[in-house]
């Protein structure tokens, strides 16, 4: 239950940590630590303004998006095991983040602008080679510990399975950092900062999005983010150190550290060129799919 | 300089091998137009040094129309746009030109016109601006896409369409240097300075060597911080932020050495007919000295990160390749040109002042690509910053503005000059009172738009920033 109201309070300070290490990198002071919130307070208070030509697919997009990641949320492990936990928990999250694209994509859809339909189509194409990754990944952790719980896996003997299974865990946390990357818009695959319409994936797809629909985005954003975060801190490094306060801190304090290294991938790289996205993308299912061999053999 | 009035045949056939830098009308007798191109040395061949035009090299053919005539674009692409200009402002039409439309929609709306279109299931049409999303100036672009490639893309200009040239030659001296000062905002000085000696040529003025060193300090610190800028914004579009951000700053500090000259960091009210309004004390030339070194060095520094990332030259390379005969064929000026091979350099050309010894060194590479384009700018910053130092440490004496004169009657002057985006070609003509009664402006852009349209055929659409930032063209200047 902490842990869930953890993630709703501080995932948009991912945000935050991530525009740091990049200013500091810039040579730059960079926003405020705290700007998304208050992005998010200002955008909440502000009117919507809906194109004639939207139907309520247009707002049910955001919706469905924000009640699909906090329900993610409460699957997830991070300290302690998750709110709701129960065999297969791990598929109904990867079908809930799937449900999440589903409803962007189809508001995106809904404006009939050119712009969105080609930012629609570039993230079905980004998730049609992401979904994949991510079922392999988990996948793999399944066959290693023969439980099929988030839950459970976070429980499962924790950092021990470093030492019986380092390179195979390995291989999993650079695909899911690289699924991460991807997932939530961040270089190389896109740009979050930029104006330019017909470079961007995420963001060409909610510039109809006004108000408290375009807060839901944002939020729903950096939800995606720290649900990222937390699957490669929960699974990859369980803390369990006998405190759950402790192991609570450690697992959060994981998540920033990854926050961290994105800020450092985005700081010193480039994005890459569109054609290259899927070769990117496709790596993680590669990754997870050599683990997943080193596993079974 | 004279127009030779020649017969059309005649007239077609002496722009070959030749590149267009203007092409005008005059008005001639009972309802005909006098059609008069400017035509300067084509670019040396491959490998081969760009050297000083010769007394003659830029020619003035000219030829009568009236009604309609045989368009010269099927024969030389770098009319394309000329003859559409042409066209628009004299109502003479080209027959067989392949794409004619207005350039600048004086009546009407520019976005509202037919577009070239690509049939077929796959294709899909998008739609880009006049207002865009960062803050930058209108311009509407039409590009034909099967997927993510585009297999066409049409630009509308003509949104900023205000009339200067029109306006000019009936503008007092205070108001025309205003006009021209902000042609194209970012080209304060090199448009000041095309216009400058075009008055001075039709005024018999010789304008103080110290003047000229001035003017070429002038000119260099635009082409630095425009190029500097250039690379900031290219480094910001494939999202490395470094140089992105390290040249931002670096620019505002070379912008700021103008201002430390003359008050007005785009140099505006420093350059006048005559010479310059604002001497420069050794002290601040010195001063200027120490400071462009110091920005130099970070620039090296922002650069050689921009050089050595792979993830950022893997974006340039290949990307938006212009090659060296499309380059030829359109008549590209500037980097741009210089970036697909061809030697072409005003400042080697048509030297005056400082320029004359030594030759001034052309910088080209050979792909055409996005990074040729980067590199090109990187090589000229170097040149311009030694150039500059050297003017800077031996400011030749004297005064700085010489007495400006009447203009000479029913003369004519074209001045080319070198600004930071290319070849600017203005033309003057006075009637038998020494008043103004035409003048040509071609910005850089004018040639250079077309080119970006090329360029994009094959590519990704979602490189179309990338590849627009790398020609980086003036819609204000395009649009006069």
């Amino acid at each position: 239950m902490i842990s869930m109201l953890l993630g709703l309070l501080l995932a948009p300070l991912l945000a935050g940590v991530i525009n740091r290490v990049k200013a500091f990198f810039a040579g730059r002071r960079g926003r405020p630590l705290f700007q998304l919130y208050w992005d998010l307070a200002r955008l909440v208070r502000k009117h919507m303004v809906l194109s004639r030509t939207t139907t309520p697919v247009f707002l049910l997009g955001p919706a469905l998006s924000l009640a699909s990641l906090v329900t993610c949320l409460a699957l997830l492990p991070l300290g302690g095991p998750a709110l709701l936990l129960f065999p297969g928990d791990l598929l109904v999250l990867l079908g809930l983040l799937g449900l999440v694209r589903f409803a962007t994509v189809l508001a995106a859809m809904d404006t009939g602008s050119s712009f969105e339909g080609m930012g629609a189509s570039r993230e079905v194409a980004i998730g049609a080679l992401a979904e994949p990754g991510m079922f392999l990944a988990l996948a793999v952790l399944v066959v290693q510990t023969r439980v099929v719980s988030l839950s459970e896996l976070w429980a499962h003997r924790g950092l021990d399975l470093w030492n019986s299974a380092g390179l195979v865990l390995a291989l999993v946390g650079v695909a899911l950092f690289l699924l991460l990357l991807a997932e939530s818009c961040r270089i190389p695959v896109d740009d979050p900062n930029t104006h330019l319409e017909l470079t961007m994936i995420h963001e060409v797809m909610v510039l109809d999005h006004s108000g408290p629909a375009l807060a839901a985005i944002e939020y729903a954003s950096s939800l995606k983010m720290w649900i990222g975060a937390v699957l490669i801190s929960s699974l990859l490094f369980p803390f369990h150190t006998g405190s759950a306060g402790l192991d609570l801190l450690a697992g959060v304090a994981v998540v920033f550290l990854v926050a961290l290294a994105v800020g450092l991938v985005e700081s010193t790289s480039a994005r890459l060129s569109m054609l290259r996205v899927p070769q990117f993308v496709g790596l993680s299912s590669a990754l997870s799919l050599l683990a997943l061999f080193l596993v079974i053999r | 300089m004279r127009p030779e009035i020649l017969s059309f045949p005649e007239f077609s056939k002496r722009l070959t091998g030749r590149h267009l830098a203007a092409l005008m009308g005059l008005p001639g007798r009972s309802g005909s137009v006098l059609m008069m191109a400017v035509t300067t040395p084509g670019a040396p061949e491959p490998e081969q040094e760009a050297s000083a035009c010769p007394p003659g090299g830029i020619q003035l053919p000219a030829t009568v129309v009236e009604g309609a005539y045989p368009s010269l674009t099927p024969d030389h692409p770098q009319a394309h746009w000329f003859e559409r200009e042409f066209f628009e402002q004299w109502g003479v039409r080209p027959e067989g030109h392949p794409w004619l439309k207005p350039v600048r929609f004086p009546q009407g709306h520019p976005g509202l016109t037919d577009f070239f279109q690509v049939q077929g299931e796959e294709i899909h049409e998008v739609a880009v601006g006049p207002v865009h999303a960062g803050v930058i100036e209108p311009g509407h672009f039409r590009f034909q896409c099967r997927g993510e490639e585009v297999l066409h893309l049409e630009i509308s200009l003509g949104y900023q369409h205000r009339g200067v040239e029109q306006a000019l030659p009936g503008a007092s001296p205070g108001r025309a240097m205003a006009y021209v000062e902000t042609l194209a905002g970012d080209t304060s000085v090199g448009h000041a300075l095309a216009w400058c000696r075009n008055l001075e040529a039709l005024a018999g003025v010789r304008v103080p060597p110290r003047a000229e060193v001035l003017r070429a300090v002038a000119l260099e610190l635009e082409r630095l911080a425009n190029h500097c800028g250039d690379l900031g914004a290219l480094a910001g579009d494939v999202g490395y932020l470094p140089t992105a951000s390290f040249c931002g700053r670096l620019r505002g500090d070379l912008l700021n050495l103008t201002a430390l000259a003359c008050g007005n960091r785009f140099g505006r009210g420093w350059i006048r007919p005559g010479g310059v309004a604002w001497d420069l004390d050794a002290v601040r030339a010195e001063q200027m000295r120490t400071r462009l070194g110091r920005v130099m060095k970070d620039v090296r520094e922002a650069l050689d990160l921009l050089n050595r990332s792979g993830s950022v030259q893997a974006r340039f390379e290949r990307t938006g390749i212009v090659t060296r005969q499309v380059a030829l064929d359109l008549g590209l000026v500037g980097p741009a040109a210089r970036a697909s091979g061809l030697a072409l350099d005003c400042r080697r050309q048509f030297p005056w002042g400082p320029y004359l010894q030594p030759p001034f060194p052309v910088c080209t590479a050979r792909v055409g690509d996005v990074a040729s384009r980067a590199q090109v700018r990187h090589d000229e910053m170097e040149v311009s910053a030694r150039f500059l130092d050297g003017l800077l440490s031996s400011l030749p004496e004297g005064p700085v503005r010489t007495e400006m004169k009447g203009l000479a009657s029913k003369a004519f002057s074209v001045s080319l000059v070198e600004g930071w985006r290319g070849q600017i070609c203005q033309v003057a003509a006075t009637d038998t009172q020494g008043n103004l009664l035409a003048c040509k402006v071609v910005d850089p852009s004018f040639h250079n738009w077309f080119g970006l349209a090329v360029a994009l055929r094959g590519q990704q659409i979602s490189d179309f920033p990338l590849c627009n930032k790398s020609f980086n063209l003036s819609y204000c200047g395009h649009d006069l």
